[in-house]
């Protein structure tokens, strides 16, 4: 081959691969609105073939319920309004790799046969569903046998009244691999929902005053939950039939009621429970038939209860947890206990540290007569903080008849935990 | 009217000579201060307070009480002597010894409180109440003081019944409450526990602080229950009548009993 030759074959190979890459990008937009060329979405995804991006401008679309089966990028401008008119599901994806940005839904209708939701994934992997607005809608976003997809910076609200009449936030099922950050989720039936899901990031969500739970999740294994915020829920957070379950750095607020629990624990096992702030809620962990949970550096503060620690559960490990202003800090139904308390933070600790090595001489009996009583009968709070329930108290501290006598703090901090 | 001022002033200038009102107005003083100074959380000083409100003041104005009429017997003897209605004179010496003994504690506390207004958020409320819970725990006491007293000549048994019913309404009526509260636990008592609640002065103050300190934990049905009474008009309506019912109801008799009285 002769130089020149070489040279346009050179040429020739470059700009088949620049065709090729050229063809890749130039995936087209369709403009959908209504002074575009396409005046329904569902016209312009007929349109659209694979790796296209349907952009919608604002506006309002009612079109029952949109299906989706090629991959393309939905794209709102300025937050385009897709109702279901309180009738039908909106968006129904069956395709992988769908992304959605930036669109409001509302009112998906609300059936006591289908779960209607807003945007429902079925059976899908590597979608992505970001920063839309989702507004008074059944279910909000519901997954089902989907992998790999990420929910983010979604605002997901309702103004549920009732349980029956009302689905969940984001609701998850059968689902791995699935990222959820960065939403807020507010007055649905549960907040966030996931039920037989594997290795999910629950992550940033703020989950505020939903009719039941602001997270609920079951048969869940190895999922991780951190920096979540859930406040003022019904019932608060609850957890259920799960093994290796990671819940960091979460704050639980405000979850006030006879049923309602900052975090309530069933059958959880072999669990990380760290670093997470409990205010002010009716009770802050409540466990039953939990084992091997370890449970340290928490902050139980102005709780009702803040640890309740049901007789079927063992190997639980507490330590270098702050118990600041309980009215009750642990309370148990058993005489036995099968679990470690060590080395915590005690607001009500009263002994002293004559070796100044931060830990006080004497142990620490977090369990009070009077927490036990009430346990059993709960209209004995109305002698809550009387004279003769403290004498009762300290004279259950230095004779244990009824309250668990191996259920006691030997390293009670004398300072709290930063 | 113009003599009972002056058995009043005359009283007052007593007490005041006294030291141990103004170690009561210390006491509250360093308490209240000490309590601002260690915990920075405004909740637990009302919780401390409370305590103070309904241990402390029964029993100062019980005891301190009825060692005040003993002390007065000659004064009483004397003044009796003079054209005056025995109500009115016994009336001047209640007042004279329950006015003080409320103020001391109302001076006592709220200076520290004052120095620390910049610190406290919310729970203004609470304290309020609490100022008024000692206020009737002070009037209360001292009139079941004075019944005690003019009812017994003998010093010893006086001061003995004194301090028995100091502990009869802060420890025992409570352990019969709860003993009570265990046999019946089968049945629904949470209306019997309020009817219980509102029979004791000291029972019903502490009940309706810790309805708002202690929220969380009361959140439950029994917790409903207590709210739903206590917070209607009618609940604050019969809990404030029961504390005026207990600090009218000792001093009648008593005032009946000394008008009565050979002295």
């Amino acid at each position: 081959m002769s130089g020149s030759k070489k040279i346009a074959f050179a040429m020739f190979i470059f700009f088949f691969l620049v065709f090729i890459f050229l063809n890749q990008l130039s995936a087209k937009i369709l403009l959908v609105g209504a002074a575009q060329k396409y005046q329904r979405i569902k016209t312009a995804i007929a349109a659209a073939t694979k790796g296209d991006t349907v952009l919608v401008n604002s506006g309002y679309y009612s079109e029952g319920t949109i299906t989706l089966t090629k991959s393309i990028t939905i794209l709102g401008k300025d937050y385009p309004v897709i109702s279901g008119e309180g009738k039908t599901e909106i968006l129904l994806v069956k395709t992988d790799g769908v992304m959605i940005k930036g669109i409001t839904f509302s009112n998906a209708g609300l059936s006591f046969i289908h779960d209607n939701a807003a945007i429902k994934l079925d059976s899908v992997k590597n979608c992505v569903i970001e920063g839309n607005k989702f507004k008074n809608n059944f279910f909000g976003i519901y997954l089902a046998k989907s992998q790999h997809c990420q929910i983010m910076n979604n605002e997901i609200s309702s103004s549920s009244i009732r349980e029956t009449y009302s689905g969940n936030g984001i609701h998850l099922w059968y689902c791995r691999d699935i990222t959820i950050k960065d939403n807020h989720i507010r007055g649905h039936r549960d907040g966030i929902y996931l039920e037989f899901v594997r290795h999910s990031l629950i992550k940033n969500n703020i989950s505020e005053k939903n009719v039941r739970y602001g997270l609920h999740f079951m048969f869940s294994d190895s999922c991780s939950y951190s920096n979540n915020v859930f406040i003022k829920n019904g019932a608060g957070v609850a957890v259920m039939y799960t093994h290796y379950v990671t819940m960091t750095d979460n704050k639980f607020e405000q979850n006030w009621g006879g049923g309602a629990y900052g975090l309530l624990l069933k059958e959880i096992s072999n669990s990380r429970i760290e670093n997470n702030y409990f205010y002010k809620n009716s009770s802050g962990i409540y466990l039953e038939g939990c084992t091997r949970i370890k449970s340290a550096g928490n902050n139980f503060i102005e709780n009702g209860w803040a640890i309740r620690l049901m007789a079927n559960s063992m190997e639980n490990i507490f330590e270098r947890n702050n118990f600041i202003g309980n009215t009750f800090d642990i309370s148990t139904n058993s005489t036995k206990n099968y679990n470690t308390f060590n080395n915590n933070y005690w607001s009500e600790y009263k002994g002293y540290d004559l070796n100044k090595d931060g830990i006080g001489d004497i142990p620490y009996h977090p369990v009070k007569l009077f927490s036990v009583i009430t346990e059993r009968n709960r209209p004995t709070l109305i002698l809550l903080r009387s004279f003769f329930v403290e004498l009762l108290n300290i004279a259950e501290t230095i004779f244990p008849t009824l309250t668990p006598e191996t259920l006691i703090d030997k390293n009670p901090a004398m300072r709290k935990f930063l | 009217m113009k003599i009972l001022l002056k058995i009043i002033k005359y009283q007052l200038h007593d007490l005041s000579r006294s030291k141990w009102i103004i170690i009561y107005t210390t006491f509250f003083f360093l308490l209240s201060y000490s309590l601002f100074t260690f915990n920075k959380d405004f909740s637990r000083v009302l919780i401390s307070l409370m305590n103070v409100v309904l241990i402390i003041i029964p029993l100062v104005s019980t005891i301190f009480g009825t060692i005040h009429y003993y002390n007065s017997k000659e004064y009483i003897v004397f003044m009796l002597s003079q054209p005056i209605k025995r109500s009115t004179l016994f009336f001047g010496l209640y007042i004279g010894l329950a006015l003080p003994l409320a103020l001391s504690f109302v001076v006592g506390t709220s200076i520290p409180i004052l120095f620390n207004l910049g610190n406290i958020h919310g729970g203004f409320d609470v304290l309020i109440f609490l100022f008024i819970a000692g206020f009737f725990q002070t009037i209360i006491f001292c009139s079941i003081a004075f019944l005690i007293a003019t009812l017994n000549e003998n010093k010893m048994l006086g001061l003995g019944l004194a301090t028995f019913s100091w502990l009869a309404f802060s420890a025992i009526y409570d352990a019969l409450i709860l003993f009570l509260l265990q046999i019946l636990q089968d049945y629904p008592i949470e209306k019997i526990s309020i009817i219980l609640s509102m029979l004791n002065p000291i029972d019903l103050a502490r009940l309706l602080v810790i309805l708002k300190l202690d929220i969380s934990a009361l959140m439950g049905y029994t917790g409903a229950v207590f709210q739903k009474f206590f917070g209607s008009s009618l609940g604050t309506i019969l809990s404030i009548l029961s504390l005026i019912v207990w600090a009218v109801i000792p001093f009648f008799i008593g005032i009946r009993n000394f008008s009565k009285k050979d002295f």
